[in-house]
């Protein structure tokens, strides 16, 4: 009986990463991804989403790319947790990106587990999840997959390209990987390099799902596993980094959880604590641990001086993009100096970009939040854009 | 600091030529040539942007202030929040054909810095600012006997921006301290209009309420 219930789970967990609520693109053995790991991996698979027209020109394309945690479902009920789209503020009808005059993109990133390839995704080879198998991949690998993708689509040119945290850090890569198919970037949130303290964050999440020990090597779907508190306690934590102080003073203070006086335990007493549990319970129901690793691998890996020998101007010389760089004064996971960075060697390279820094005390995830200040800039950014490259109206 | 917004130009605003455009942004603007790329330092709301991009312009700008940023991003012109004491130093050398610094040299806390950087990142700068020489100013300071406040300067001296007032002879003087060559030179009078008569400097320097120069690197 035991076992019947671990088969099933295990079919419902891995049902997502290889037959997604969402149109996949599946490239033949002979179509690998070149991957920074010095692997030709195949076969790839793509999920994506799509909104609003393309027009008849093929130019009103605009990519939209995901954070660590997010996924293709931009503005549509996600179909593991009934919940809306994760950016029902920024993307939709008369929204500052308008998908009914944009067609909005948005693929699942290689190395996530929402019908992308990725750790949980079958290894035709074993017919098991890959797991640590799995190549180890990178911010430009996500891209080169986009890429494949709108290749695949028929879409030479992106008229935008949008993005917080991980997401910015895959705009700037595509600004700097496809100069010519990208008219206007809007890295948000993000920096040109993953600095020493998000990577220690990170490492932290990792061993906390390393140290559970239904990790099990990784290996967790063939134990009929799920490191469900150790992915818990990363997505703890790293939701501490996407906050700030004053948000969560604003949301809980010192606050008691349905009670008047301390319980002198170790039971959730307070409002804060209460709010983190259940992030973490809620976050590990839709997300597999394994691809929590990878995702955030990818994010530490990410440096693009490293590209053109240790300057960032050199990856954008010449370039034709127009850029909307945008940071939140609280944010300090990806603070305003890393955007300044980015502005700093745009600036160098002759680029043509525009800078605002938004005043929220909401921290790092402001980008996903109702800040109109962040939607006045996004919108007139973009039908500045839009005027350039002649777009109807 | 560096708005223009801050900076309230009063009486030039009721000057606009046929387009609606102040004067002394129209003046700067003539200095331009069509098809440059231009930094504006300080560009506050992006009214002088604007109107050079209406003349094929290709316009940059830099401003303090938040709004001003945001205003001029939700009107599609390419500007970053930045401060013009810190943030020139970021910009390569020859990066533009034109850097102006409009109205806001004196409220810099390095002007004969924010001027060097000038020359360095653009091949010409233009600088407009209004004049501590002029008649008025000279007249309350001789007469009342304390810091002088007009309807374009109307800070009481504990609160103003503008930190670093020059008159016309004082920039001059600081032109040719950097090494700068003065290709133009343009004085407003305090209705916003431009003195046409060919007058000397000491003139310039006691009746023009505002000046304008374009100045090119000495080579």
């Amino acid at each position: 009986m035991a076992e019947a219930t671990t088969t099933l789970d295990l079919a419902d967990r891995t049902r997502e990463a290889d037959h997604p609520h969402s149109p996949v693109v599946r490239f033949a053995a002979d179509q690998p991804l070149r991957l920074d790991a010095g692997v030709d991996f195949a076969p790839l698979q793509l999920a994506y989403q799509t909104y609003g027209t393309l027009d008849a020109e093929r130019s009103n394309a605009v990519l939209i790319c995901h954070a660590l945690t997010g996924d293709q479902h931009v503005v549509n009920t996600h179909p593991v947790t009934g919940k809306p789209g994760w950016w029902e503020t920024m993307v939709g009808p008369g929204r500052p990106i308008d998908t009914e005059r944009y067609f909005v993109i948005c693929p699942n990133v290689v190395g996530g587990c929402m019908g992308s390839s990725g750790p949980a995704s079958t290894n035709p080879a074993t017919r098991l999840p890959w797991g640590l198998d799995f190549p180890v991949i990178t911010v430009r690998d996500m891209v080169r997959a986009q890429a494949m993708l709108l290749d695949h689509l028929g879409i030479d040119s992106l008229f935008a390209v949008a993005g917080g945290s991980m997401g910015g850090m895959q705009v700037l890569q595509w600004a700097a990987s496809y100069p010519q198919r990208v008219f206007a970037a809007l890295p948000i949130a993000a920096a040109t390099r993953h600095s020493a303290q998000n990577i220690a964050f990170h490492e932290v999440g990792r061993q906390a799902v390393m140290a559970d020990p239904d990790w099990r090597g990784g290996r967790y779907f063939a134990h009929g596993t799920n490191p469900r508190r150790g992915l818990a306690v990363a997505r703890m934590g790293a939701h501490i980094t996407y906050l700030s102080d004053a948000a969560l003073h604003r949301k809980f203070g010192r606050r008691f959880q349905n009670r008047d006086n301390p319980t002198f335990s170790f039971d959730a007493d307070f409002q804060v604590e209460s709010y983190l549990r259940h992030q973490g319970i809620t976050f590990v129901e839709r997300f597999d641990a394994n691809s929590y690793l990878y995702l955030t691998r990818a994010m530490d890996y990410f440096d693009l001086a490293g590209d053109y020998d240790g300057v960032v101007a050199n990856g954008f010389r010449g370039t034709p993009t127009r850029f909307c760089v945008i940071s939140f004064t609280s944010d300090w996971l990806f603070p305003t100096s890393e955007s300044r960075a980015i502005v700093h060697a745009l600036n160098a390279a002759g680029a043509r970009v525009s800078f605002a820094e938004i005043t929220t005390d909401k921290g790092h995830d402001a980008f996903l939040l109702d800040e109109p200040e962040l939607f006045a800039i996004v919108r007139g950014f973009l039908e500045g854009a839009a005027r350039a490259r002649g777009l109807s109206a | 600091m560096l708005s223009r917004v801050k900076y309230d130009l009063t009486m030039a605003e009721a000057a606009r030529g046929p387009g609606g455009a102040r004067i002394d942004l129209l003046v700067v603007a003539a200095m331009v040539d069509h098809g440059a790329r231009v930094l504006d330092v300080g560009c506050g709301d992006g009214e002088l942007l604007r109107l050079l991009e209406s003349r094929g312009v290709d316009g940059r700008g830099i401003e303090l202030s938040r709004e001003g940023v945001n205003e001029c991003v939700v009107k599609g012109l390419a500007v970053v929040q930045g401060d013009a004491d810190t943030d020139l130093a970021a910009y390569p050398d020859d990066a533009f054909d034109y850097v102006i610094l409009s109205q806001t040299l004196q409220a810099t806390r390095q002007p004969r810095a924010v001027l060097e950087h000038m020359l360095r990142i653009g091949r010409r700068a233009i600088v407009s600012f209004p004049n501590f020489g002029h008649w008025n100013i000279r007249l309350q300071i001789l007469l009342g006997g304390q810091m002088p406040r007009t309807r374009n300067l109307p800070y009481a001296w504990y609160e103003t921006p503008n930190i670093h007032f020059c008159s016309i002879k004082d920039f001059r003087e600081l032109c040719l301290q950097v090494g700068a060559r003065m290709d133009q030179a343009v004085a407003l009078n305090a209705w916003g209009r431009q003195m046409r008569l060919k007058m000397p400097w000491w003139f310039w320097n006691l009746f023009g309420e505002q000046a304008v120069f374009l100045l090119s690197r000495r080579s």
